[in-house]
């Protein structure tokens, strides 16, 4: 009985295996026709440039829209995840392969606690790749953070 | 089997990829989705107009378009909105400059989806339709009126209309009949006289002509177009077919327009604008030598007393996102105008802020040649075209025609 007993074993190991075999050919079958993921925009991170903050930021507008005026919440920490509440924040930017700045003039225009800000006035007036620059001023020291956006 | 599937598809995909090889010149996935971002399907619903109460309100749509014909809101009864913005025309004359009374220093703008702008005028000095309508009613090359006159010609000829919108005309019969801040100097000395009272109810009677005029003008929509049933197809992934396939100078002129050209970088999005402005090294006229566009606007526009943030705007001061939030470097808008829609351009010579470019050529011509702005920087580089590459952004540049004789 126990070779039996082995022999039904194996079976149900090769039956695994070519179940497992014809799992992989689907997905591989799904990821080749499949559109590719929409990129993760609901929230962006970085780190500023000399290590003092830990800055993200959000926004409904989804994905981050070109020619409508919308905003942004910041969310700004210290390496180790304490929210920076009392920051003096600047929000400057463009598109460093035209030349040109943003269209509007950001700004923070409400603190929203807990190192959240809400930022108002965000606009991009084309498509394309746009550097966002956020200044942070606080207790830490002044420090500046870089978004990349690609839209 | 499921096993075979990834080879079926993997086949299938050898055979696709070969087949559009035949082809010289398949539409890449990046062109595609540039073409479809400019189909009139993409446009927004028509924004809300916070600075005006009255803004879609029917019956101050249809008392604005009768003001709008009305010559009688001039200073010589001759002139009309629809002098200079003639709705057989797209809303605008065809002059380098507009003609009211006498001629002015700028290009009459067409209409179609003036409701969607940003900022009105070349050099965006207005934040709201109903603001900028109120310009040219006391400018003196244009109706060349004063704000009390108006007052009472409504109280004289529109007062049914106007009260069953606006509620009660105030009391006029003790008023100057031509009073104005801004007009000669009778019309300004007479406006001494009036009480602040006085002038507060004349200012907000000129303000709600101004409003029924800007509901009227948001009805004002771009229609289809050519080129909108081709993008349709190519947005749809289906092959255009009847007038909406396009010839091969056609394609090649929009190729153009979305990649070397440039042209998308400001005529961007379903209105072929990204309402923003840009010094792109028009010259000027004689007389526009000291033409700063939106270097000056900047400033005009917080000036304004019918801002959106000001006494007779409608709107809580956190709704005038386009003015708390404006771009005031006043020196990267030296010369700087806004991006003009492209919907139906070709019809509508002459070009550019004040009409100097006389043909479609000529304005690609410009683009070629880049030259350098006669103050503040261009941001133009030159692209260069080939006699064909010419000829076919015109062909693409016409499929944007507007189509109907009453389509704006």
């Amino acid at each position: 009985m126990p070779p039996q007993r082995a022999n039904g074993n194996s079976r149900i190991m090769l039956a695994g295996l070519g179940l497992l075999v014809a799992a992989i050919a689907v997905y591989a079958a799904f990821q080749l026709f499949s559109p590719p993921p929409s990129e993760v925009d609901v929230a962006y991170n970085t780190v500023s440039g000399e290590g003092f903050y830990q800055v993200m930021f959000e926004t409904e507008a989804q994905p981050v829209p070109v020619n409508e005026t919308h905003e942004w919440v910041l969310t700004v920490t210290t390496p180790d995840g304490a929210p920076v509440t009392d920051a003096e924040i600047s929000i400057d930017g463009g598109m460093p392969d035209h030349g040109h700045g943003l269209p509007t003039e950001p700004r923070t225009t409400e603190n929203l606690g807990e190192g959240r800000y809400r930022v108002e006035g965000m606009r991009f007036n084309m498509g394309g790749h746009w550097e966002i620059r956020i200044g942070i001023d606080a207790e830490p020291g002044l420090d500046e953070a870089v978004f990349n956006l690609d839209l | 089997m499921p096993v075979a599937r990834p080879f079926l598809a993997i086949g299938a995909l050898a055979g696709f990829l070969a087949l559009s090889a035949c082809d010289p010149a398949p539409l890449s996935a990046d062109e595609k989705a540039k073409i479809a971002s400019l189909v009139i399907d993409e446009l927004a619903a028509l924004p809300a107009a916070p600075a005006n109460l009255y803004a879609d309100n029917p019956q101050a749509v249809a008392f604005g378009k009768l003001l709008f014909f009305d010559q009688g809101l001039s200073g010589d009864g001759h002139i009309s909105c629809a002098t200079c913005h003639m709705p057989d025309r797209q809303f605008q004359d065809g002059l380098p400059r507009g003609v009211g009374v006498a001629q002015t220093d700028r290009r009459t703008m067409p209409l179609a989806g003036v409701g969607w702008n940003v900022w009105q005028f070349w050099d965006g000095r207005r934040d709201s339709l109903w603001a900028q309508a109120l310009v040219p009613l006391e400018d003196r090359r244009e109706h060349a009126g004063n704000r009390t006159a108006y007052a009472h010609f409504i109280s004289a000829n529109h007062s049914k209309a106007y009260e069953a919108v606006f509620g009660p005309l105030p009391e006029l019969e003790r008023m100057p009949s031509d009073a104005s801040p801004l007009g000669g100097a009778a019309e300004r000395a007479a406006w001494t006289t009036m009480s602040v009272a006085e002038r507060d109810a004349v200012n907000r009677v000129f303000a709600n002509i101004g409003k029924a005029i800007a509901a009227f003008e948001r009805t004002l929509e771009p229609g289809e177009t050519r080129f909108d049933r081709f993008a349709r197809a190519i947005a749809a992934g289906e092959a255009p077919t009847g007038d909406a396939a396009f010839s091969d100078l056609e394609l090649e002129g929009l190729r153009l327009f979305i990649g070397k050209a440039n042209c998308l970088e400001c005529h961007n999005g379903p209105r072929f604008t990204d309402d923003h402005f840009h010094n792109t090294g028009v010259p000027p006229m004689a007389a526009d030598e000291l033409d700063r566009g939106r270097a000056v606007g900047i400033g005009e526009v917080l000036a304004d007393p019918f801002n959106c943030l000001e006494t007779y705007s409608d709107a809580q001061p956190g709704a005038c996102t386009a003015l708390r939030f404006m771009k005031r470097d006043t020196a990267v808008m030296e010369r700087a105008y806004k991006t003009p829609s492209l919907r139906g351009v070709a019809q509508r010579s002459p070009y550019m802020h004040a009409g100097q470019i006389a043909s479609l050529d000529d304005v690609i011509d410009h683009y070629s040649t880049a030259p350098d702005a006669v103050a503040g920087q261009s941001e133009i580089r030159g692209v260069i075209f080939t006699d064909r590459g010419r000829k076919a952004l015109i062909a693409f540049l016409k499929t944007l025609d507007a189509e109907g004789p009453n389509d704006p």
